[in-house]
């Protein structure tokens, strides 16, 4: 078995809310998921299903081949949940030699794991006194124990400075080396688009798309922007060549158009020469794409 | 088994940086050297040592002191859990809810037992060191430093029920309080006025027996004043333990904890984060 995920036709309601209908995904050894989607789509509540914390109503689910929840899964599955907290009045080395008694592991592994996630300086105060990030490092450094074969991260960067960002994914990249497979969640896009293999994105309990980011862009087949700098004097003919376009301020025109048009109208422009100064050409945004999916599914 | 111990040793930890150690043993401290006092009066010619009467008068204030720290203690467990945001993690580490429940017992009972030691000891100490014949007491003074333990266990159970079922410390702790109430003070003033209006009838000989065993602090009280034979030194509903053998109310103070143990994991189990 080398899906470490299986999810098919997952659907999950509260009371009025359905939270989650009719979602299926795989997740396979060493992949890095991203899981999008805006307050509320339901990525929460798919993490703790899969952590067997809350019930579904249909389809199925199987970590690492059991049941979610059960003792197999447990011992192989590491979380974060949402808003990582701890009992204030303990220090965090003593939070994670606590975590790291539960799973078997042995106590003094906890210096070295709170260095990984740089908190070595505050391990031995007591986590009432620590900030956000720093509460977010104690839970990512007990993601960290063991070796979980599947890492369910619900916003592991909400709370840290760009810096421990790109620590943090450095971190994942070497876990995913190592075989492991990772579901995160994110509203950041650009650190999403850099450091994961797949993007899955959710809107309004629905799995609106699923794939690579350049995939995505594919399917989304959103129009793009072409950005004209007329010659000077030439503002007045080339808004009569393209009267579709709209004239910003400094005088530049822009124009929008459906991917398979775009080389026919370069060429367009191209050959009028001497009466173009310059053209940029802008692709649809991460934002664009990620909006056109979840706007397609009704927001 | 490791994970128990490292749940009882991390919840022991919270409950001393809490001050809850401190509060239960100076408490449990306290009251005894009050009552020592109070006791270092001459006992004329009762015919029992000093440290039986002291246990006597010990018996009579645990009943009402280890319930109310034991629910003290552990309203918090599960619905602070709950509250803080701290379970769901918890839960989903390779741990049992029973190996849990467990881990914060075995850290609450420690600091019971260390609280009824100390304070018990130091009682006991007063009652020897002013009459060495007190010696004669010391059985009876272990009775009841390990049936204080088993009474505070089942309260503690009963606490993580409240805990579990509520899941709001502020509903759980109103619960405890009421608990503590019904239990250890109203259901003795309700069995009085049967009592006395019954004036030894046929529900007297009958009911109380049973309705005595049935509430673990009487049955608490009710063993040690029957095995430590100072009834007389105690008076009121303690006169009705003479009717009950030892070994019925040593039944009831073994299985309430066991009981109240089972009630809460069942009611934990019930519990999603
Ligand atoms: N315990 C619950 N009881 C009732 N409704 C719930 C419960 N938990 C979640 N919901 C509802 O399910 C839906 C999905 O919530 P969820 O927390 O999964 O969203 P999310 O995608 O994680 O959002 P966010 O980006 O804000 O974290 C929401 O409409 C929410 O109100
Ligand atoms: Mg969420």
């Amino acid at each position: 078995m080398t899906s470490t995920l299986q999810i098919s036709r997952l659907t999950k309601r509260f009371q009025s809310v359905e939270a989650l209908k009719e979602v299926s995904l795989t997740l396979e050894l060493g992949k890095r998921v991203a899981l999008l989607g805006h307050n509320g789509a339901g990525k929460s509540t798919m993490m703790k299903i899969i952590l067997g914390l809350i019930p579904f109503d249909s389809g199925s689910v199987a970590v690492c081949g059991a049941a979610p929840g059960s003792a197999e899964a447990r011992a192989q599955v590491a979380y974060l949940p949402e808003n990582a907290s701890f009992h204030p009045a303990l220090t965090g080395e003593e939070q994670i030699r606590y975590y790291l008694s539960l799973r078997g592991e042995s106590p003094k592994l906890a210096m070295g794991l709170l260095e990984r996630v740089g908190l070595a300086d505050a391990a031995r105060r007591r986590i009432g006194t620590y900030s956000k990030g720093m509460r977010q490092r104690v839970g990512l450094a007990q993601t960290l124990i063991g070796k979980p074969r599947l890492l369910v991260l619900d916003e592991p960067t909400s709370g840290l400075d760009p810096v421990s960002r790109r620590d943090f994914y450095d971190l994942l990249d070497g876990l995913a080396a190592e075989g492991a497979a990772i579901l995160l969640s994110s509203h950041v896009l650009t650190e999403v688009e850099a450091r994961t293999d797949r993007i899955l994105i959710l809107s309004e309990g629905r799995l609106a798309a699923e794939g690579t980011l350049a995939e995505l862009r594919r399917q989304a087949a959103l129009p793009v922007g072409l950005l004209v700098t007329p010659a000077a004097g030439n503002e007045i003919v080339l808004a009569g060549v393209f009267p579709e376009a709209v004239r910003a301020d400094d005088g530049r025109l822009r124009l929008l158009c459906e991917q398979p048009e775009k080389l026919p109208l370069l060429s367009r422009i191209a050959a009028l020469d001497g009466q173009v100064a310059d053209l940029d050409v802008i692709p649809p945004s991460l934002e664009d794409i990620y909006a056109h999916f979840s706007r397609r599914a009704g927001q | 088994m490791s994970r128990v111990l490292a749940t009882a040793v991390s919840e022991f930890r919270i409950a001393f940086r809490n001050r809850w150690v401190a509060i239960a043993t100076v408490m449990m401290v306290l009251f005894a050297l009050v009552l020592a006092a109070a006791g270092a009066a001459p006992t004329g010619d009762v015919g029992v040592d000093r440290l039986s009467v002291v246990v006597a008068s010990l018996t009579s204030l645990s009943v009402y002191l280890v319930p109310l720290l034991a629910l003290l203690m552990s309203f918090d467990a599960v619905a602070g859990e709950i509250e803080r945001g701290t379970l769901p993690l918890l839960l989903t580490y390779p741990v049992s809810r029973l190996q849990i429940l467990l881990g914060k017992l075995l850290a609450h009972i420690a600091i019971l037992g260390l609280a009824t030691g100390l304070g018990y000891g130091v009682a006991a100490a007063a009652a020897v060191v002013a009459d060495r014949g007190a010696l004669a007491g010391l059985p009876s003074l272990w009775r009841l430093v390990w049936s204080s333990v088993l009474l505070g266990a089942t309260f503690l159970g009963a606490g993580y029920t409240l805990s579990a079922l509520t899941r709001r410390t502020s509903g759980a702790a109103g619960l405890a309080v009421g608990l503590w109430l019904a239990v250890v003070v109203l259901y003795d003033l309700a069995l009085l006025a049967l009592i006395v209006s019954d004036a030894g009838g046929p529900l007297t000989t009958r009911v109380l027996p049973v309705a005595l065993l049935s509430n673990p602090a009487d049955a608490f009280r009710i063993f040690n004043l029957s095995a430590a034979a100072a009834v007389s030194a105690a008076g009121g509903i303690g006169g009705a333990a003479d009717a009950i053998p030892l070994w019925q109310s040593a039944a009831s103070i073994l299985l309430w904890p066991v009981a109240a143990l089972a009630l809460a994991w069942a009611a934990f189990r019930k519990v999603i984060p």
